[in-house]
């Protein structure tokens, strides 16, 4: 099974995408929020995907994982098409990493257990690699000192630090980022950005969605922008930001730029 | 830009004296204002006109010596607990025991290994507290079977028809309470299920057991479980009744234990499954731990309601501490005496589900202080 895909991924191109999403359809009940959608996403691309809340940004990252199920269409990760099956499932979701706007670490258990639980158990690493791994991911995210807390005893930047050095501890190939500043206070927002930039800067495959414009303006190589379950637009970020084609992105910018 | 000024930060002080110490404590719990006030003197009074009388007659005057009932019967201004003293292993231990005092070391040591393992569970720098649960859990229970049941290395059986007293509550609420939780963990996470059929047959199994009274499944265990097996086939009274016990339990648990798993944030799960994990992986590392915490009041609240239900088998004739003591103080010897008997059966009573409800509240404390969220 994983040598024939394997194999189609060789045929198909020498640099195939890593995500790549056709025609997507989803309903959330009668509700369609996501319409025809298609991306494709290549390694070390950095995208940024914004819209007004309801546009299904956030339904469309949770769709490559598989934390909502689509009705129509197909989404293909890493060569591997997400299906109903729970083995291949579980196998993509340990090759993409997620960060999601609540941290969602797991409370009763220190920020070093939260980040060696899924390696040691899903990768099946020994108790000392996946130690030293998340030590040495803590240190990337500069809160080594902080290993042997609890969640509950960190500031909400830090935690956020803490569930990026999380998703890492699996290696993953692509990293997807649910508004992951919303929820903290604006001194902290800029700890978890910094951060996200050093990753983008090492070569990780990055989808963010976020309405932090700035970080948009500086890491993106393409920025989307969605609503009512359509991508509108997609562009680099200079002319995302400068000269934007479509009215709709236009009004979306002067309302979040200008407050 | 104008000029700054430095932040000064005020000092530390201690609060005023007095707002702190008993005299302050005592003004503003107890007389803080006039219905308090009146309310701390009137059970003061109560207090004082109830409180001497039961003391002498429960301990001043009370007579524990001898071995008969002459010396109660001729001083009864003070309670009888020489009738305790004379049955105490029969209350304790049941009639097997009562009659063949040379084996009484058998139920006396699995009860003393039972508190023994007790002691460092509830101590809270015990190492390796996890094999001690085990060890608890597996390896006791058969402990238990060999010393009390026998019929091991030649330890004469004690026919569990003739167990009784503390020693079957003791062993019908340990089975219970060892099975049921399990039993009703899997029964929680099966009400959740994403698969109808696992989700309808735990609703049917928990509402069934829930909306059935004990005392019928205890009636219905004895007398028509027995029908369904080809006669002959004996049937243990006290396993028929831990089996009716248990199922029922479950189904206790099983709900305690789904308010647990309702209340944990949608985002556990989602982040677990982020990372890869399995159904059972995320349930038994992220979701049941935590579940599992916030639902210990409640859990141990139906443990101690199940410690106090055992009762509810003498309607198949099996003699519990509670009944026991009834027997007892009922037969020809200590005739009259029952309110002793009851005072030591409820003393007993109060003891375990008292340590079970301090035990829960001190757990709760445990996990709460180091681990809190945001």
């Amino acid at each position: 099974m994983t040598q024939t895909t394997k194999a189609k991924k060789v045929n198909l191109d020498t640099n195939p995408p890593i995500i790549k999403i056709d025609k997507l359809n989803k309903w959330f009940g009668k509700f369609h929020v996501l319409k025809d959608i298609d991306l494709q996403v290549n390694k070390t691309e950095k995208i940024v995907i914004c819209g007004p809340s309801g546009s299904g940004k956030s339904t469309l990252i949770r769709c490559i994982n598989r934390l909502e199920v689509h009705q129509e269409g197909s989404i293909v990760v890493d060569g591997t098409e997400l299906t109903d099956d729970v083995k291949q499932i579980n196998e993509i979701r340990s090759d993409v990493g997620m960060v999601f706007q609540h941290f969602n670490l797991f409370p009763h258990l220190t920020v070093l257990e939260n980040c060696t639980l899924a390696p040691i158990w899903v990768r099946k690493k020994s108790k000392m690699e996946a130690d030293e791994l998340a030590m040495d991911l803590l240190t990337k995210v500069r809160i080594p000192d902080q290993a042997k807390k609890y969640p509950g005893q960190l500031s909400g930047g830090q935690q956020q630090r803490v569930a990026i050095a999380r998703a890492l501890c699996m290696q993953p190939r692509v990293m997807l980022f649910d508004e992951p500043t919303s929820a903290l206070d604006p001194e902290m927002i800029k700890e978890v950005l910094e951060t996200m930039i050093e990753l983008a800067e090492s070569g990780m495959t990055m989808l963010v969605v976020t309405h932090e414009m700035g970080f948009a303006n500086k890491v993106a190589d393409r920025v989307i922008f969605m609503d009512e379950g359509q991508i509108v637009e997609q562009n680099d970020p200079k002319n995302f930001f400068n000269n934007p084609k479509s009215d709709r992105t236009k009004l979306f910018l002067s309302q979040i730029l200008n407050h | 830009m104008s000029k700054t000024e430095a932040f000064v930060k005020l000092p530390d002080r201690s609060p005023p004296g007095s707002s702190v110490g008993a005299i302050a404590w005592t003004r503003q719990n107890l007389f803080s204002s006039a219905t308090n006030t009146l309310t701390t003197i009137l059970f003061l009074y109560l207090f004082y006109l109830y409180l001497p009388s039961f003391l002498d007659w429960a301990i001043f005057s009370a007579n524990i010596s001898g071995s008969d009932r002459s010396i109660c019967d001729a001083n009864k201004a003070g309670a009888c607990w020489t009738f305790i003293k004379v049955r105490f292993d029969q209350l304790l231990f049941g009639l097997y025991f009562a009659a063949n005092p040379e084996q009484i070391w058998r139920p006396t040591a699995a009860l003393s290994l039972f508190a023994l393992i007790l002691v460092p569970l509830v101590i809270e720098k015990t190492p390796h507290k996890k094999w001690l649960m085990l060890f608890l859990l597996t390896i006791y229970p058969i402990i238990f079977i060999v010393l009390v049941y026998g019929g091991f290395f030649g330890i004469p059986v004690s026919n569990t028809t003739q167990w009784g007293g503390f020693l079957l509550t003791f062993a019908l609420a340990f089975v219970g309470i060892i099975l049921a939780l399990p039993l009703g963990i899997l029964l929680a996470l099966g009400r959740r299920s994403e698969m109808p059929i696992i989700r309808a047959l735990s609703v049917t199994y928990i509402e069934f057991w829930r909306g059935t009274p004990l005392i019928t499944i205890l009636f219905m265990a004895s007398v028509m479980l027995p029908l369904f097996f080809p006669s002959g086939v004996e049937f243990d009274k006290v396993v028929r009744a831990m089996i009716g016990i248990t199922l029922f339990q479950s189904a206790y648990t099983a709900e305690a234990v789904r308010g647990g798993l309702q209340a944990i944030d949608k985002g556990q799960g989602e982040a677990s499954m982020a990372l890869g994990m399995g159904y059972w992986r995320r349930n038994i590392f992220i979701i049941l731990p935590q579940a599992l915490k916030i639902s210990i009041p409640s859990i141990v609240n139906t443990f101690i309601a199940l410690f106090k239900d055992t009762s509810l088998v003498s309607i198949i004739g099996l003699l519990d501490l509670l009944n026991m003591s009834q027997t007892a103080s009922r037969s020809l010897d200590w005739n009259g005496y029952d309110i002793e008997g009851y005072l030591f059966a409820g003393f007993i009573f109060w003891i375990f589900c008292y340590g079970m409800s301090s035990y829960s509240q001190s757990l709760e404390k445990k996990l709460d202080t180091e681990r809190r969220v945001e």
